[in-house]
């Protein structure tokens, strides 16, 4: 790229109730070891019934403008995405906006593309920042998705939000993004139409011409643009619908599965959607040493992947430490728990029809 | 029912998003609301907008069981008259913690939640809660 | 008065009416004479959709075309009404004049009432963010708890201290005695409030007739007089004030009314206090001078507030056992006082009760109303 771009700051945030994948599977008469095992998932977020994908939003915001240390007025865009935002119509991106003391002189809009529209807005972030329309951009990737009651994706569907400072100068980075690359093609896996509470999916198709075709497809798309390979990167972040799919397609690529399970969240908070693949790089983030490079696939139904290749820089280090003293990393999160079962769950996720 | 004309509340976004409130510069003190005019210094005093950090400490606390309309999904909850470190105090939620989690002089850090629902089409009201500054769970 | 309760079959105008004609009767006048009247209720707007209460009041009394006139402070607007009332007499602008309060709770639903009730506190920054008026009395319990070692059974005290004499009070709302086992079973409703240390939802209207003391002498067996009435404001939301535990407006209202009325505290023998929730009680004791701050949990508990112990505090049941009707508690309570000083208390009676005071409070504090009243006889 002829401008350099960076994360310049990031943050997380995860509710902190859980639920196991076995209590759901106990009360669909299935067997929790089995489900656990199949999916790959132990357990997953649920989030607060004060949480919505604008409060996640905010608070990984909060965080990452915390860390970044810049002053929120020089922010030039927000782009929040998320496939749940509170409302159909009226922005994510201004409440977020607002929280941080960004306003008024910005540009802002909410994204969708099912689980990649976080990674979205990362790429436009870094177009305006390069171009120099915008001095810093803030994407943010913030879920609280919804699966039906019963359906495989509830064992799955979680909350959570990671967002990227994106700015260009170099002595500010935490990571410098180095080249991106995306695959799009019209493939119908999964959808959500207006006015229904919950998605459809197509079972066993959202895996080959879906998920696998396009995050590999991006994936290779970026090795032969930026002419690497992938024994020069120490760390693959990909979209992790479950906690199987990103190893499978390690395995499939010839990448070593132990540079994936760093940037794997879904285990243990399920996945959060357009928060999912940016949680992972947000976690390998904060245990990476400067120089380590990464690679970030994201995936998004309907369908689409963006790749990103990113080395850490050395302006890490001392971000991240002073960021550990005042707010709350990744591994606070996913520490910060606690158990529910269904009944609690059903009232969380307002699944009770006459209330 | 509390739910809100969208006017109020459109005009408290700065205090209730991220706790912008008043400081005298007469008198040195912090208010928080707003306010257009320093009580203490009256026609003397001169009134500045001020950014709050959002740290502060349980004054006091009680859990609320039975809650008022719009709060159905959310009692019990635990609410507090939190004490700013730069001196305000104000009503307000604490979140993810029973009673018994709480005591007072407990530090606490403002987050953003969902403070009220008008109705299932109607305006979602965003505001100030506050934590417990201890990180993990009990 | 009008019999405090849930009075289903009685309206806001039916209730104030039946108090006023037994008002009128009890002063020995045709009603003729009344050239003003006032009229305290808070919240008639939510509660029944009524506003303009001042020209109802006067239609509904057979009292037009005086004029008439609704005063608002919350749950001290009985209070406020008896002093604008006594405003006017002591003035010289009117001769004689009724001062009402009234509130009609139960032709609305719970959750209504709350909301309306919330209106006494400040709605921007406390109810909004969840706060019931139980809970920020339950601030202020929690403080006095921590600050003054008070404890939830001394407060249970206070409820179960004015449930035995509204049992002896057939106006009362409650007519039961009632054990510190009841409160200290009963369900939190914020804690450490429990639903037994909270006033009910009353319905009730209560009236009086105030006139120049010479000329009152002329028409009525036994006129009480009104020796200090005095008012004070504060903060309107909790945790905007200095203090938790002691109510500043009591406080100085206090001070003025014994400054006026010319007495010291130990002269009282009666006292009405705005017992809306017990550790409210605990606090005006306190803050009326009768303890010292701090003390008015463990006097409660030793009953030194009983009837005849040390200081008689809530003869009629107070808030908790009479009930409490908004509008109508500090009008209310200058009737339980009136009674008491003229000797026809009945059961409740307190032996040689002089001098008595009223204690009205609106919303957690924002307003205090105190008046001292003498049997001149």
């Amino acid at each position: 790229m002829v401008q350099s771009v960076g994360i310049v700051g990031y943050g997380t945030c995860v509710p902190k109730f859980r639920i196991k994948s076995g209590e759901i599977a106990r009360v669909w008469g299935e067997e929790p070891d089995r489900i656990s095992k199949g999916l790959g998932i132990l357990e997953k977020s649920v989030p607060d019934v004060d949480e919505d994908a604008a409060t996640l939003a905010v608070e990984a915001s909060r965080n990452a403008l915390l860390m970044s240390g810049i002053d929120p007025q020089a922010i030039g865009a927000v782009y929040v995405g998320s496939e749940s935002h509170p409302y159909a119509v009226k922005p994510t991106a201004t409440i977020v906006a607002e929280a941080l003391g960004a306003t008024p002189e910005l540009t802002a809009a909410d994204l969708e593309f099912a689980c990649k529209a976080g990674t979205a807005g990362m790429q436009m972030c870094m177009g305006m920042v390069a171009s120099n329309m915008i001095r810093y951009g803030l994407a943010v990737g913030a879920d609280t998705s919804q699966g039906r009651p019963g359906d495989a994706l509830e064992y799955s569907a979680a909350a959570g939000a990671a967002a990227f400072l994106i700015g260009r100068e170099k002595g500010e980075f935490v990571a410098e993004i180095e080249a991106t690359y995306s695959f799009t093609t019209d493939t119908p896996d999964f959808w959500r139409r207006e006015h229904a509470e919950f998605p459809s999916h197509g079972g066993r198709f959202t895996g080959a011409p879906a998920y696998f075709r396009h995050v590999m497809g991006a994936t290779q798309g970026l090795f032969e643009k930026t002419g690497t390979k992938a024994a020069e990167y120490d760390y693959f972040v990909f979209h992790q619908p479950n906690g199987k799919f990103p190893l499978e397609v390690a395995k499939k690529m010839g990448i070593d599965t132990e540079k994936v399970k760093p940037g794997l969240f879904t285990p243990v908070i399920g996945n959060t959607y357009s928060g999912a693949s940016p949680i992972g790089l947000a976690g390998v983030l904060d245990i990476a040493k400067p120089g380590a490079r990464i690679l970030l696939t994201s995936f998004g139904s309907g369908a689409g992947s963006d790749s990103f290749a990113i080395r850490v820089t050395d302006g890490i280090v001392a971000k991240r430490e002073a960021f550990k003293k005042v707010g709350w990393q990744l591994s606070d999160y996913i520490a910060h728990k606690e158990y529910i079962d269904y009944g609690v769950y059903v009232k969380h996720r307002r699944k009770l029809k006459s209330m | 029912m509390p739910s809100e004309n969208l006017a109020i509340t459109w005009r408290r976004i700065p205090e209730r998003y991220r706790l912008t409130g008043s400081a005298c510069e007469t008198c040195k003190t912090n208010y928080f609301p707003t306010r257009k005019l320093c009580p203490k210094c009256r026609r003397k005093g001169k009134i500045m907008l001020k950014q709050f950090s959002g740290k502060g400490q349980v004054y006091s606390f009680t859990e609320v069981t039975a809650g008022p309309a719009g709060f159905e999904l959310e009692v019990p909850y635990v609410l507090a008259i939190v004490e700013l470190v730069e001196g305000p105090r104000l009503t307000a939620q604490v979140v993810g913690v029973g009673e018994k989690d709480v005591k007072i002089g407990d530090k606490v850090e403002m987050i953003f939640r969902k403070i009220l629902e008008d109705s299932p089409e109607g305006l979602i009201h965003y505001g100030y809660k506050f934590r417990l500054l201890k990180k993990v769970a009990k | 008065m009008s019999k405090f309760g849930e009075e289903w079959t009685r309206g806001f105008r039916d209730m104030l009416t039946e108090a006023g004609g037994r008002a009128i009767e009890d002063a020995k006048m045709s009603g003729a004479e009344i050239d003003a009247m006032y009229v305290g209720t808070m919240a008639p707007g939510s509660l029944v959709g009524q506003e303009h209460i001042g020209a109802l009041v006067a239609d509904y009394m057979g009292l037009t075309p005086i004029p008439s006139t609704r005063c608002e402070a919350a749950c001290a607007s009985g209070g406020v009404a008896l002093r604008q009332g006594y405003m006017a007499v002591a003035s010289g602008i009117h001769d004689c004049v009724a001062v009402g309060g009234v509130e009609k709770m139960t032709d609305t639903p719970g959750d209504e009432i709350a909301s309306a009730l919330g209106g006494a506190g400040d709605q921007e920054w406390e109810l909004f963010m969840g706060a019931t008026f139980p809970a920020i009395y339950a601030f202020t319990a929690r403080r006095h708890m921590l600050e003054y070692g008070t404890t939830e059974e001394q407060m249970a005290a206070v409820a179960v201290k004015n449930h035995a004499n509204a049992a002896k009070n057939k106006y009362a709302h409650f007519q039961n005695e009632i054990t510190i086992d009841t409160v200290m079973k009963s369900k939190y409703v914020a804690s450490p409030l429990k639903l037994f240390d909270c006033a009910p939802i009353t319905d009730g209207a209560a009236v009086v007739v105030l006139m120049p003391l010479d000329k009152a002498k002329k028409v009525c067996e036994q006129p009480i007089e009104i020796t200090a009435s005095t008012q004070a404001s504060d903060y309107l939301a909790l945790h905007s004030r200095e203090s938790m535990t002691s109510l500043n407006a009591t406080k100085v209202a206090a001070k003025k009314a014994y400054e006026q009325a010319k007495v010291s505290v130990k002269d009282i023998d009666i006292v009405e206090v705005h017992d809306c929730f017990t550790i409210a009680e605990i606090m005006a004791i306190e803050d009326l001078g009768f303890f010292p701050k701090g003390q008015g949990g463990p006097a409660s508990a030793a009953g030194k507030t009983a009837l005849n112990a040390e200081i008689s505090v809530n003869t009629s049941g107070g808030l908790k056992g009479c009930g409490h009707p908004v509008g109508a508690t500090g009008i209310k309570q200058a009737v339980e006082v009136v009674w008491q000083l003229r000797g026809t208390a009945g059961a409740r009676q307190v032996k040689d009760a002089k001098v008595g005071m009223t204690h009205n409070v609106g919303g957690s504090g924002a307003t205090a109303v105190v008046h001292i009243m003498k049997n001149d006889a």
